[in-house]
C-alpha cells in the first residue's frame, strides 16, 4: 500500500485535527520552560496550512508537504517555524516528484526532515529539542520497513511509539537548545514541548494510515 | 484573565492600528504582514536600521520607528518571533541602496527568522548584515546552550545604531559600532509578578508572596534562581553586582545606566531602584554619565525591573545624545 498526494493531504488534516485538540496542552508545557507560545504558534501554522490545502490541491505527495512547508514558515514565527518548515521541505525535495509514497520514499523523507532539524536547529539527541522525539522515531521507521509484510502503517506506528519514548526521555535532561536552555537544570522534570509537538504529529499520521 | 482586547488572536494587529493612529506624523503601519515603517523609508544613501521581535515588549520595537532611530519594526505575535517574509519585506520597505542592519535578540526563534530573512533579502542582491545582541547576565553562555539572551541592551543598541546611520555611517560602520555596544552592555532583570499570554490565558508562572525570579527573561521566562524578597538596597545591590562582575565593570569607567520596568512596576519603585543604583555605582567608582528610567523594553504586566549597564566612549555618548524623534524616545528634535 503505498499514499498519494489526496493521501498525503488527508494526514496532514489530521495532523492540523490533532494540533488543535492539543494546543492547551502545548501551551502549559511550553508554559513550564519557555513562553507559553508552543500550541498557540503550530495552531495558527496547521490551520493555515489547512486553508491552503483546500484552495489548492497538489498533484504529487511531495507538493503537498511544500506547501505544508512554506505555510508553516510564512505563518508560524518562533522556532517552531522555520524548524518544522525546514523538516517539510527537505521531506518534500527527498520525495521528489513520486506520485505516491511507498515504504522507502517514507523512510528518505524521515530521514530528509530529521537531517533539516538538525543543521537549522544545530541540535542533537539529548539536547531535548524536537529532534529527541525525530531521531529515534527514525531509526524505528528504517528497522519497521525491514520487516516483514511491513506497510505504511506498521512502520508509522513504530515511529509515533518510539518518538513517544523519545518525548518521555526529554523529561530527564537538561535543555541546551532553544529557550529551554537558559533554564538549564531547572527544566528537569518537563516534557520539551517541541519534542511533543513531533511524537503527536507522527502519532496523527499513524492514526491517518491506517 | 482580565484584559483591554477583544479576540487574544487580534490583539497585535489592534494595538498596531492605535500606535499608527497616534504616531502617523512619523511612521504607518502595514498589517499583512505586520510592519512598523518609518514614514519618509527609504531613505536615500542611510543605512535602514530594522528590529523586531515578539509583540508584548511595549514600546520595544514599534515605538523605536521614526527618524534618528529604527527603519522598522516587525512584530511577530505576542512572545514569538516574526517570520522571514515579514523580515524581508521590512527590508524591501526601507532599504536604499546603503544597505540594512538587522538588529536581532539571542533566541533561537528569532535568530532563525532573521537569519533565513537576510539570505532570502541577500539573493535579490540587497546587502543585508545582521547582529545579535546578547546582553543578558543571568543565564548561562557556553557552547553547549544557545548563549545568552537578548534584553534591555537592545534598547540602547537600537537607539545608538539609529543615530550611527542617521548620521550617514557607512553598513560597515554602523555594524561596527553595534558590534561594539554588543560587546560593552551588559543586563539583568527581576520579577515580582508573572504575565499573562493573551492567547494563553493565565499566568506564565507563579511566585509565593515573598518570591522573586531573581534573572527572569523578557518573556517571563526564569533565569538564575528563585529568592526571599528584600529591601529595594540589597536586591539593587544583587542586581549590580551580577552586572559589574561580569562584563567587569570597574572603577574609573563612564557608564549609561538604564533602568527598566517590565510593564508592572510603577514609577515611584523605578526612581527609587534608580536612586539605589546610582548611589552604588558612585560608590565603586563608576561614573553614570548618562541614563535613561522608564518602562522601554516591557513583559507585558509583569512586575519587575530590569538594570542595564553600557561602558561608555566618546563616540556613544555623542551618538546617545543626537536627536531621535520616535513615539518612545524623543529628544533634540
Amino acid at each position: 500500500m503505498a499514499c498519494d498526494a489526496n493521501g498525503t493531504a488527508g494526514a496532514i488534516r489530521a495532523a492540523a485535527a490533532v494540533v488543535t485538540e492539543h494546543r492547551t496542552e502545548l501551551i502549559d508545557l511550553d508554559r513550564a520552560i519557555g513562553d507559553a507560545d508552543h500550541g498557540e504558534n503550530l495552531n495558527r501554522g496547521f490551520t493555515a496550512v489547512v486553508s491552503a490545502l483546500a484552495s489548492a490541491t497538489p498533484e504529487t505527495p511531495g507538493a503537498v508537504l511544500k506547501t505544508v512547508a512554506t505555510t508553516l514558515i510564512s505563518k508560524v514565527g518562533g522556532a517552531a517555524g522555520p524548524l518544522y518548515g525546514t523538516a517539510f521541505l527537505r521531506a518534500a525535495t527527498a520525495l521528489g516528484d513520486r506520485s505516491e509514497v511507498d515504504l522507502e520514499g517514507l523512510v528518505a523523507a524521515l530521514r530528509a526532515g530529521l537531517e533539516g532539524v538538525k543543521a537549522r536547529g544545530k541540535a542533537e539527541v539529548g539536547d531535548a529539542t524536537m529532534v529527541d522525539a525525530l531521531a529515534p522515531a527514525l531509526e524505528a521507521a528504517e528497522d519497521a520497513a525491514k520487516q516483514e509484510g511491513a506497510d505504511i502503517s506498521t512502520v508509522l506506528i513504530a515511529a509515533a511509539d518510539a518518538a513517544d519514548r523519545g518525548c518521555e526521555s526529554t523529561v530527564d535532561l537538561v535543555p541546551r537548545k532553544g529557550r529551554a536552555s537558559y533554564l538549564g537544570e531547572r527544566a528537569v522534570g518537563h516534557a520539551d514541548p517541541g519534542a511533543r509537538s513531533t511524537a503527536l504529529l507522527l502519532r496523527a499520521f499513524a492514526e491517518a494510515a491506517r | 484573565m482580565k484584559k483591554i482586547i477583544n479576540d487574544p488572536a487580534d490583539v497585535v494587529v489592534e494595538a498596531l492600528r492605535g500606535l499608527a493612529a497616534a504616531h502617523s506624523g512619523i511612521l504607518r503601519v502595514v498589517e499583512d504582514p505586520a510592519l512598523v515603517v518609518r514614514t519618509d523609508a527609504p531613505v536615500d544613501g542611510k543605512v535602514a536600521v530594522i528590529s523586531g521581535g515578539g509583540s508584548g515588549h511595549e514600546p520595544l520595537h514599534g515605538g523605536f520607528v521614526g527618524p534618528g532611530m529604527l527603519d522598522a519594526a516587525v512584530p511577530g505575535a505576542v512572545f514569538t518571533s516574526p517570520t522571514p517574509d515579514a523580515v524581508q519585506a521590512a527590508v524591501e520597505a526601507t532599504t536604499s541602496a546603503a544597505g540594512a542592519l538587522l538588529i536581532v535578540k539571542n533566541y533561537t526563534g528569532d535568530v532563525l527568522n532573521f537569519e533565513t530573512a537576510a539570505e532570502l533579502a541577500g539573493a535579490e542582491g540587497t546587502e543585508v548584515r545582521s547582529v545579535v545582541i546578547d546582553d543578558d547576565v543571568a543565564v548561562a553562555d557556553s557552547t553547549f546552550t544557545a548563549g545568552r539572551r537578548g534584553v534591555g541592551g537592545t534598547v540602547l543598541l537600537e537607539k545608538i545604531a539609529g543615530a550611527a546611520a542617521e548620521r550617514r555611517y557607512s553598513l560597515d560602520d554602523v555594524e561596527a559600532v553595534a558590534r561594539r555596544v554588543i560587546g560593552q552592555v551588559r543586563s539583568i532583570g527581576v520579577a515580582l509578578t508573572p504575565p499573562t499570554v493573551p492567547h494563553a490565558g493565565e499566568p506564565s508562572f507563579t511566585l509565593a508572596d515573598d518570591e522573586i525570579e531573581f534573572g527572569i527573561g523578557i518573556h517571563g521566562e526564569p533565569g538564575r534562581e528563585r529568592i526571599p524578597a528584600e529591601p529595594a538596597d540589597q536586591l539593587v545591590a544583587r542586581m549590580l553586582a551580577a552586572i559589574t562582575e561580569d562584563l567587569p565593570f570597574e572603577r574609573g569607567d563612564r557608564v549609561l545606566l538604564f533602568t527598566n520596568s517590565m510593564g508592572g512596576t510603577p514609577q515611584v519603585e523605578l526612581y527609587l531602584a534608580h536612586g539605589i543604583a546610582e548611589r552604588l555605582l558612585a560608590e565603586q567608582g563608576i561614573t553614570v554619565e548618562r541614563r535613561l528610567v522608564g518602562p522601554y523594553i516591557t513583559s507585558l504586566e509583569m512586575q519587575g525591573i530590569s538594570l542595564t549597564l553600557l561602558k561608555l566612549d566618546d563616540e556613544l555618548v555623542e551618538l546617545w545624545d543626537s536627536w531621535v524623534n520616535t513615539p518612545a524616545l524623543r529628544w533634540g528634535v
